[in-house]
């Protein structure tokens, strides 16, 4: 590899990892049964070796091992950075995320002493056996039902619970935030931003943004706007199909992402992002999965009945995905059990929260992650796996690209960072986006007393899940994986604000602004992507 | 302009669907017609869409018969003129039957009145579950005439999901949460919820079919349902009275079992209109506000001698089904791709004409 692009030390830690990997070993087994071949003659051995591997597709999955790689460590910087840096270089920033951490676990804690419930204990056999036989049916047969738990009784006990956060309070937090080196004045001057994110961060402009979606200009036939039903299929669908299937076979992470750039055909979307993600289960990690189900039946935590509540506030309400409700539970609750999780820390402006074993407050070698991934739960939090119940009908597939899509994407909308995706970099793109191109918009909606960001704020914080219909959320979501950014989902929230201008301009007060954006659900985001990036 | 036909319940009363359906398949037997191509258990490939069905007491012993060849079957017992899942329950055992049964000694045998005629079909025990949970489909189809059959699918149908996991097993029988979808039944369970209503809409059906078991036999899941439906009207065209007055905007019922493939299960001529949850009433609106476009052109007198062929932007979300007057008139036009009335061409492979073709 004389790639310039990658330094010797970044190489180095590719080669490292790979070699501790599971492929590494397989590759050497497949080897050594290449070597037995007898077809193979000795004075050719490293080419035959390597063409028979390649033959029996082993390229590609070390290929695709190697893409992985590449997608999950960013390159490093030389000097490489402290620990820290990589979270967040930037100081102020990460002293806010920590801020707000402990703020929400103080909230944990609280409720915890209040209700006086443990944060986590051990189940009782009976109960364990209870809850495996119940597994696949956790909707109906929640903490609500007579079994378990002994402490509280009636029907009420879910109730008791409140969510730790929901998006608004976070967004409170987020309008808070002062860079300490921006301006000392008491008098707000013209150094203020425009919007509520006070925080200077460098965002694309629309020039930037045209290039980079390039692909979804009007001019390119797209996944979801020209296959529709009433279009004749010759025109567009049948090649795409045709080019979608040849691009499955070769099993190649890039090919599937490049082709997933104008969205992905509905029978084959499944296929699709488990090759941009690189998942591929095997029986390690049904394994794996079994060993996190286990998890969840021996211990009970006090994030399960979060869990539970979110779901049953969110999905269950949704006439979109109430249907899934039980697999929801099959996914969320493992997910809080698995420390690999854990790693995605390294690059998350978060840190995991701890907590201490009983009696031993403040001693470090007492300290546990709770919960184990690392991860509390807010409002909302079970939506981010809701529409991916549209494309695996296996709770595992389904487990494992919801865990490779929260630590690539989602964990970035609920994060204090200055990352250009994270949440404060999407705030403010909507903001500079929408004030530069609807700046008569803008301005009318803050005069009668509406930010935008206040309406636009959730739609970012959940990917829009829950708001607009199954189909374009997920026909978004294409689009997020193909082209490895979230940005696109503050172009969608600025352009819906465009598409309702008409109705926005007569607006009077902040209720009537949100009852103009309140239903979303018979938009088709493409098109209005579209007009917003394409067509000024 | 009356919005029943006088005798819809040739198609809307379950044991006179299943007469004049088994009447028409072995009409089209008779006639030779490839669509009546049976295979070699003797069943028919492509008009199978009915569950085996019986009436009781008329055809009891037919019944005890195959019955006793299956003897781990279940079976579903409804009354014939009632509606809403009342009166309807599952029997596995012949005992259960003892009221229709002419040996029995203690009862003396009395003529059934037309209130006490049930029908026992066969029960569909593998239905496809979504989340675990059965469901059915309710679509709508406006007939505005029957000789020469025009019917029009609305789009906007949705599937009535249990709120119970569905489970096989014999000690669930009883239990009419799992097993019946209808609304009226649901709605007095634990766990329904009267945000959704437990209804979710034909697209995401779609989708999520398209999503997890691939595009063709999806497709081909859709055509088939409309294949029955057409095959249904068909059947029962010849015996209603096509009174040029009238119109009428039925509620068919589909399961789809775990193959993918659907059945019909009934056909009703009042479908609810009141509406569960606010989606629903929007549909709801959407479906009467269609059905009068379509039967009295917005702006004119509803006149009888209107040829009731709506414009098409009057469909709303209504499509074609099958309108066999514009369908004879294409084929007077030469086109050899379109059908005739009573003539179909259809076969199953690649060059089934679809229903749209037959506009």
């Amino acid at each position: 590899m004389g790639d310039s692009n990658y330094s010797k030390a970044y190489i180095q830690t590719l080669i490292d990892e790979l070699k501790t990997s599971k492929i590494y070993t397989d590759l050497q087994c497949a080897a050594q049964v290449e070597i037995a071949k007898p077809t193979l003659r000795l004075s050719e051995l490293k080419k035959g070796v390597l063409n028979g591997l390649v033959n029996s597709g082993w390229d590609r999955k070390l290929r695709n091992a190697i893409y992985r790689f590449l997608q999950t460590h960013p390159k490093l910087q030389f000097p490489s950075p402290p620990p820290e840096h990589l979270k967040e270089p930037l100081v102020f920033l990460r002293k806010a995320q920590q801020a707000w951490e402990k703020r929400i676990l103080k909230s944990l804690n609280s409720m915890c002493t209040d209700l006086n419930i443990p944060l986590a204990r051990k189940r009782p056999e009976k109960e364990q056996k209870e809850w495996a036989q119940k597994w696949t049916e956790l909707g109906i047969d929640g903490p609500d039902a007579d079994f378990g738990w002994e402490a509280c009784q009636g029907c009420a006990y879910l109730s008791q619970f409140r969510p730790v956060y929901a998006p608004k309070d976070f967004l409170e937090v987020i309008i808070g935030l002062q860079n300490p080196n921006y301006h000392g004045s008491d008098t707000p001057g013209f150094y203020h931003l425009w919007g509520i994110v006070q925080v200077p961060l460098k965002v694309k402009d629309i020039d930037e943004l045209r290039l980079q979606y390039s692909d979804m200009s009007i001019n390119q036939c797209q996944s979801g706007i020209d296959d529709a039903q009433d279009i004749p299929s010759e025109l567009f669908e049948q090649e795409r199909v045709k080019l979608g299937k040849k691009v499955i076979n070769t099993n190649h992470g890039p090919l599937a992402q490049e082709f997933s750039k104008k969205g992905c055909p509905t029978s084959m979307r499944a296929t699709l992002w488990c090759q941009i993600l690189a998942v591929e289960l095997d029986e390690i990690d049904i394994l794996y999965y079994e060993q996190l189900k286990t998890n969840v039946l021996q211990h009970d935590l006090l994030v399960d009945s979060l869990l539970y509540k979110d779901v049953k506030l969110t999905a269950t309400n949704d006439d979109q995905y109430f249907v899934f409700e039980d697999f929801l539970y099959q996914v969320l609750l493992p997910f809080s059990r698995d420390t690999y999780v854990l790693n995605h820390f390294d690059y998350n402006s978060a840190s995991p929260p701890k907590s201490y074993i009983r009696g031993r407050l403040g001693m470090d070698e007492f300290a546990v992650n709770y919960p184990p991934n690392g991860v509390i739960p807010f409002h909302g939090f079970a939506m981010y796996v809701a529409p991916m119940c549209f494309l695996y009908k296996e709770t595992i597939t389904l487990y494992y690209v919801f865990r490779e899509m929260y630590v690539r994407y989602f964990f970035r909308l609920h994060s204090i960072s200055s990352h250009p995706q994270g949440i404060v970099g999407l705030s403010l793109l909507f903001e500079s986006l929408l004030q530069t191109h609807e700046s008569d918009l803008f301005f009318h909606l803050k005069s009668v007393g509406c930010q935008p960001l206040k309406v636009a704020f959730k739609w970012l914080v959940r990917a829009f899940s829950g708001y607009l219909s199954s189909d374009q959320v997920l026909l978004l979501w294409d689009r997020v994986l193909a082209y490895n950014s979230l940005e696109i989902l503050a172009v969608l929230a600025v352009a819906i604000f465009s598409f309702r201008k008409t109705n926005l301009m007569k607006v009077q007060s902040y209720n009537a602004a949100e009852a103009v954006l309140a239903d979303l659900t018979t938009l088709q985001v493409i098109p209005l992507i579209q007009l917003s990036l394409f067509s000024k | 302009v009356i919005s029943h036909f006088p005798n819809h319940v040739e198609l809307t009363r379950k044991d006179l669907m299943v007469k004049n359906i088994k009447r028409y398949r072995k009409d089209l037997d008779k006639e030779g017609n490839p669509l009546a191509e049976k295979d070699e258990n003797g069943r028919y490939i492509h008009l199978d869409f009915i569950p085996q069905t019986f009436m009781l007491p008329a055809d009891y012993n037919l019944f005890v018969e195959e019955f006793r060849k299956n003897p781990n079957t279940t079976w579903i017992m409804k009354p014939c003129g009632k509606a809403r899942g009342v009166g309807i329950f599952l029997v596995n055992k012949l005992s259960q039957l003892k009221k229709w049964s002419r040996d029995s000694k203690t009862s003396n045998f009395t003529p059934p009145t037309s209130k006490d005629t049930y029908v026992i079909s066969k029960y569909i025990d593998n239905p496809l579950l979504i989340g675990g949970k059965k469901f059915d489909l309710r679509l709508y189809v406006l007939v505005t005439s029957f000789r020469p059959l025009k019917c029009y699918l609305f789009r906007l149908g949705f599937a009535r999901f249990c709120t119970v996991k569905y489970n096989a097993s014999i000690n669930e029988l009883d239990n009419m949460f799992v097993h019946l979808t209808n609304v009226s039944i649901q709605k007095q369970g634990d766990d329904y919820n009267n945000v959704h209503g437990g209804k979710w809409t034909v697209q995401n059906l779609r989708l999520f079919l398209e999503g997890t078991r691939g595009k063709e036999v999806t497709d081909r899941l859709f055509d088939e349902m409309q294949w029955q439906i057409v095959h249904s009207l068909k059947a029962v065209a010849g015996g209603i009275s096509n009174d040029r007055h009238c119109f009428e905007c039925y509620g068919y019922d589909i399961i789809i079992d775990d193959n993918l493939k659907p059945w019909l299960i009934e056909v009703n001529a009042s479908p609810s209109l009141t509406s569960t949850t606010s989606s629903d009433r929007i549909m709801k609106y959407k479906l009467i506000n269609d059905v009068i476009n379509i039967v009295i052109p917005p702006g004119q007198v509803p006149d009888v001698r209107w040829n009731k062929i709506p414009a098409k932007e009057h469909l709303g979300n209504f499509d074609v089904l099958y309108d066999e007057e514009l369908a004879q008139q294409d084929v007077m036009g030469g086109d050899p791709r379109k059908l005739g009335p009573g003539t179909f061409r259809g076969k199953r492979d690649g060059s089934r004409p679809s229903p749209a073709t037959w506009k």
